[in-house]
């Protein structure tokens, strides 16, 4: 059982060690920055998956942009010296030692995961995946079980750094899975076995690649001619998904909502615009009025869990509601490495993933803002779940997962 | 016999058909043959029917034909094989009961015997007098019906008549093989039926019929099983019919000892090692189960005890232990099972010229239907049974004695701990996850997961509040909430009557389970289903803890057609208060049915979340579990 190593519970101490002191990684997000009037938002318990996604997808506030020029220069400098890393590979004793340094000498995982995690067409999941192959390519280990150990050390590492993304602890396992359970490891020599594993690796990186185009392709028997479409927040799927559909010359019209408070949805319609697609915005609390005009909704999702329900961005489980209740069949777009061994009962059954809000005036601090970033929708509320392995009933995910891990 | 009897059978939603066993509703048993049982032919209207849509009875086709064990149509279409009207009236020479307003009545319906039987509690008078006749009419006159008396009556039984000649025509034309054995069979069968008559009427008559519900529709009911019976009594009795019997039960095996099967349970008696004195009054819907006069197995039993001589003496003490009920709970009595028959193994030496996997198997399965006898098995402990069976079929046959009896020994150790006390721990393990600072849980009736996770969840440090919820006759719960309260946990205490008004304070409800079916059905100590339903209006998330082991694939809907009943006394009396005993003396009154169910089923919308070995899985997955491990379970 992965989650008993000791190594995870060495690593939680890191990471408690961390929060006190945020290292240099978080700075170089250059996420919205923190409101400097509002006395909340306490700057340690943000969500770096939250921040990552505010970062590829918001719109661009004119202080962001402040911030972030001042902070290109750095970013290009990192790249360098990651690359640098990757080239020259000085490896480090596995993502444990790695991360405390934070300098960039030493191979570590984090910071191979944070180069990945600049692209903003790469998930989150794909980018641990391809964090954990490097580190398989850089070890030094000389025996099998020192690098399952090390692999092991390094996953544990990259889930602790950011435990409220689902897709980055998903990717992991499966990755940890799909890489170490191969029976062929034993009867070779190291060094080939080493080679499989590397290949195992990189076929798996690129599976989870494919994984968009292949939902993209499944989903498209479900977008009609003259449907309209309503989607929520930004999804590179559920983008992928729309793209293939004009390109298929299917003509529909899509329905954006704003998704405060990191506005994706103003991007998301960008991108539409730019596909020749006729969009149509609205603020996030128009959804219930326009809901009769929709034939499908569609979401993306950072987690899919073991209920068959998914953890969205805030406001996706309102929607599936107002949907639920019209009639209106809801689908969602999400690849199977974001499926995780998760079981929220009720929105707060989960660690909370927290962001900062910005409201354009300042908040007394006696007012209570909520900050939470992602609400969990329970399947009786979703229609269909497009994936890689196929378009599923909620009910299947668990049956998958349960396959998947057991 | 009194009118206000008569008039409630009419209200009596009777139409509800439970399972495949309940007793037909009386108007469908006579005519139409139980769906199930038929190998041959698909189902099909019987020949009456048909006959009065198409009188002129050229569209009958082989298909029609009816199965083979209904020998009330078989019988005439045996009289009209053989057109010897002779024949056919020597067997008429019987029907006696049948008054001429009966005829009347069936008449002026079409389908003639659905209504003879449907009608017969309201119409007619003679049939009323007592259940005994009754039932002789049904399965007798029936029979003779058409061929005696149609000329006198006219209406549907000459309608039958003239289109018989024309079904036989064609099917003789175009019988198959298989056809023409069905048809053989028939034939068999009633003769038998008929010879059965004699003895059946007795037994029917030593029957005890004290049912408070109406008596001509019992009667009917009753008969119509008894049509089936002594079929199945008769087949039984002729040596040659044995196969034909072994076919159905190939095709359509009894899950269970049906006891409203009157044969059956005679046979069984017979084999019975715990003389059971049965309840009387036992409640309609419920007929299937068996039930027992508290308190009238335990004294035989213990006089028994030196005859008893297969009888392995662990496995006796066990068996007592269940019938007076200090061994209970799902676990625990499988455990204590699995105790019993390591000690029984422990002893255990193979006769000569026996082989010890079959020897051996056959021993534990006296043991089994001994322990059957002093209580129902429940399913985890089917499932160990199961698994104890397989792994004497798998022991390699190279083995010695000893080594094959270590074997075993081992197996059953690694099963209570693997399956058993392991599974519980990584429930515990992942239900605590589930409980936070500042929960209110709610628990019903005393289940070991459920109080092992209460106390691991306090041990961890966990601020929270326990409500257990209990009912009568049992109160289990208190049970637990000495153990919690011992151990320093804040906890309420109510009866299930007030559980929908301490719903609103609570945040999680963990339940135990007898089982889980592969719908999802939650199978537990009754009441479940009340709670976990009102959970589920107030928007409570209901966790079930069960154990993998306790997976079955059975599928059911309701909790009617597989339970256990338990002593009706429990509910009729309360103990140490005299003054509020208000139903002494009333007990054996025949218009009082006590029912005390022991289980109930809950359907899986209302279940959350079932924390098992395997994790955190929605009700819908369990089949998954079941399909993936069984081979883990059975053969691992």
């Amino acid at each position: 059982m992965w989650w008993r190593s000791a190594s995870f519970i060495l690593d939680r101490q890191q990471h408690q060690n961390r929060t006190v002191a945020p290292s240099p990684e978080s700075f170089l997000l250059s996420s919205p920055p923190p409101m400097a009037d509002s006395p909340l938002n306490p700057k340690s318990n943000i969500s770096a998956y939250y921040q990552t996604r505010a970062a590829h997808h918001a719109v661009v506030t004119s202080d962001w942009l402040a911030q972030a020029q001042a902070a290109v220069g750095r970013h290009s400098d990192d790249d360098g010296s990651l690359g640098d890393d990757k080239g020259a590979a000085p490896i480090g004793g596995g993502g444990g030692g790695g991360e405390e340094e934070g300098s960039g000498k030493a191979f570590s995982v984090i910071d191979e995961f944070n180069s990945w995690r600049k692209q903003p067409a790469l998930a989150e999941a794909v980018a641990a995946i391809r964090a954990l192959a490097a580190v398989i390519r850089t070890s030094e280990a000389t025996t099998m079980m020192e690098l399952e150990i090390e692999l092991k050390k390094a996953s544990d590492s990259l889930k602790s750094w950011d435990t409220t993304s689902i897709s980055l602890t998903a990717g992991c396992d499966l990755f940890m899975l799909y890489v170490t359970r191969t029976s062929a490891l034993e009867y070779e020599d190291f060094n080939s076995a080493k080679s499989r594993l590397i290949e195992r690796a990189e076929k798996f990186g690129e599976i989870s690649c494919k994984a968009r185009r292949i939902i993209a392709m499944l989903s498209q028997d479900f977008i009609f001619d003259g449907c309209t479409i309503l989607v929520h927040g930004f999804s590179r799927v559920v983008l992928e998904v729309l793209k293939t559909a004009a390109e298929n010359k299917k003509h529909f019209r899509v329905l954006c909502t704003e998704g405060r408070p990191d506005r994706t949805g103003l991007r998301f319609s960008n991108e539409l615009a730019k596909l020749d697609v006729p969009v149509k915005l609205l603020i996030d609390s128009a959804v219930a009025y326009t809901m009769d005009e929709v034939d499908v909704v569609l979401f993306g999702a950072d987690g899919v869990v073991e209920s068959g329900g998914i953890i969205n961005m805030m406001g996706t489980f309102q929607i599936a509601l107002v949907a639920h209740s019209m009639n209106k069949p809801v689908y969602v777009a999400a690849e199977s490495y974001k499926f995780a061994r998760h079981y929220p009962l009720d929105q707060k059954d989960m660690s909370p993933a927290r962001r900062p809000i910005d409201f354009g005036v300042p908040i007394p601090s006696k007012v209570e803002v909520e900050t939470s970033a992602r609400d969990y929708t329970p399947p009786q509320y979703l229609t269909l779940l497009f994936t890689d392995l196929g378009v599923l009933t909620p009910s299947v995910i668990s049956d998958e997962l349960i396959q998947l891990y057991l | 016999m009194d009118p206000r009897r008569t008039a409630r059978t009419v209200s009596d939603p009777k139409v509800r058909q439970v399972g495949f066993f309940t007793p037909a509703p009386p108007e469908r048993s006579i005519s139409d043959p139980p769906r199930f049982q038929d190998p041959i032919q698909p189902p099909s209207p019987s020949p009456t029917q048909v006959n009065d849509h198409s009188p002129s009875g050229n569209s009958l086709s082989p298909v029609m034909i009816p199965p083979a064990h209904h020998h009330s149509d078989n019988f005439l279409r045996t009289a009209l094989q053989v057109t010897s009207p002779t024949k056919a009236f020597s067997y008429s020479a019987k029907t006696v009961t049948i008054p001429p307003e009966n005829e009347d009545v069936a008449s002026s319906f079409s389908p003639g015997r659905k209504v003879f039987s449907a009608k017969s509690p309201s119409s007619f008078p003679g049939v009323k007098a007592s259940s005994v006749p009754a039932s002789e009419l049904t399965t007798v006159s029936v029979v003779n019906l058409p061929p005696g008396i149609s000329e006198k009556a006219g209406g549907a039984s000459v309608e039958v008549q003239n289109d018989r000649p024309v079904s036989a025509k064609t099917l003789k034309e175009k019988t198959s093989k298989a056809e023409r054995r069905a048809l053989q069979e028939a034939q068999r069968a009633a003769k038998a039926a008929a010879k059965a008559e004699g003895t059946k009427a007795s037994s029917a008559a030593s029957k005890v019929v004290t049912s408070a519900n109406t008596k001509p529709s019992k009667a009917a009911k009753s008969s119509s099983q008894k049509n089936d019976g002594s079929q199945v009594a008769a087949s039984e009795k002729k040596g040659g019919d044995r196969a034909p019997e072994k076919d159905r039960k190939k095709d359509a095996p009894h899950p269970r000892m049906q006891y409203d099967d009157k044969s059956r349970v005679e046979k069984a008696k017979k084999r019975a090692v715990v003389k059971q004195t049965e309840a009387r009054n036992r409640v309609e819907l419920f007929r299937h189960l068996p039930q027992y006069e508290h308190g009238t197995q335990l004294p035989d039993l213990e006089t028994k005890f030196f005859e008893l001589d297969p009888m392995h003496p662990a496995v006796y003490k066990v068996g007592l232990q269940y019938l007076s009920g200090d061994i209970r709970g799902g676990n625990a009595r499988c455990i204590a099972m699995f105790q019993a028959f390591k000690e029984a193994i422990k002893d255990y030496s193979t006769p000569p010229e026996k082989t010890l996997i079959r020897d051996l198997t056959a021993r534990i399965s006296s043991y089994v239907s001994f322990l059957i006898e002093c209580r129902p098995l429940s399913i985890s402990m089917g499932n160990a049974i199961k698994f104890l069976k397989n792994r004497i079929a798998k022991l390699p046959l190279a083995l010695s004695e000893s080594e094959a009896k270590s074997t075993l020994m081992l197996d059953i150790d690694l099963f209570i701990n693997e399956k058993i006390i392991l599974s519980e721990k990584v429930i515990v393990k992942h239900a605590v996850t589930k409980i936070q600072d500042g929960d209110v849980l709610l628990t019903y009736g005393a289940s070991s997961v459920v109080e092992m996770i209460l106390l691991h969840a306090h041990e961890l440090g966990k601020h929270f509040h326990v409500v257990v919820v209990d009912s009568r006759p049992k109160l289990e719960g208190q049970l637990l909430l000495r153990r919690l309260v011992r151990k320093g946990l804040s906890c309420t205490y109510t009866h299930v009557n007030a559980v929908s008004c301490i719903m609103q304070d609570v945040t999680r409800v963990f339940l135990g389970a007898s089982s889980v079916l592969s719908n999802g059905t939650v199978y537990s100590r009754v009441g479940t289903a009340c709670v976990a339903m009102v959970a589920h209006a107030f928007r409570v998330p209901v966790l079930v803890c069960c154990e993998a082991y306790k997976f079955h694939e059975r599928v059911q809907l309701d909790s009617i057609c597989f339970n256990e009943l338990g002593n009706p006394d429990a509910i009729s009396k309360v103990q140490g208060r005299e003054e509020i005993n208000y139903l002494d003396g009333l007990v054996n009154q025949e218009n009082l049915q006590l029912l005390n169910l022991i289980y109930d089923a809950t359907p899986s919308d209302y279940v959350s979340m079932i924390i098992t070995d395997y994790g955190m899985i929605p009700p819908t997955s369990v089949p998954v579990i079941v399909r993936e491990y069984r081979r883990d379970h059975l053969w691992s």
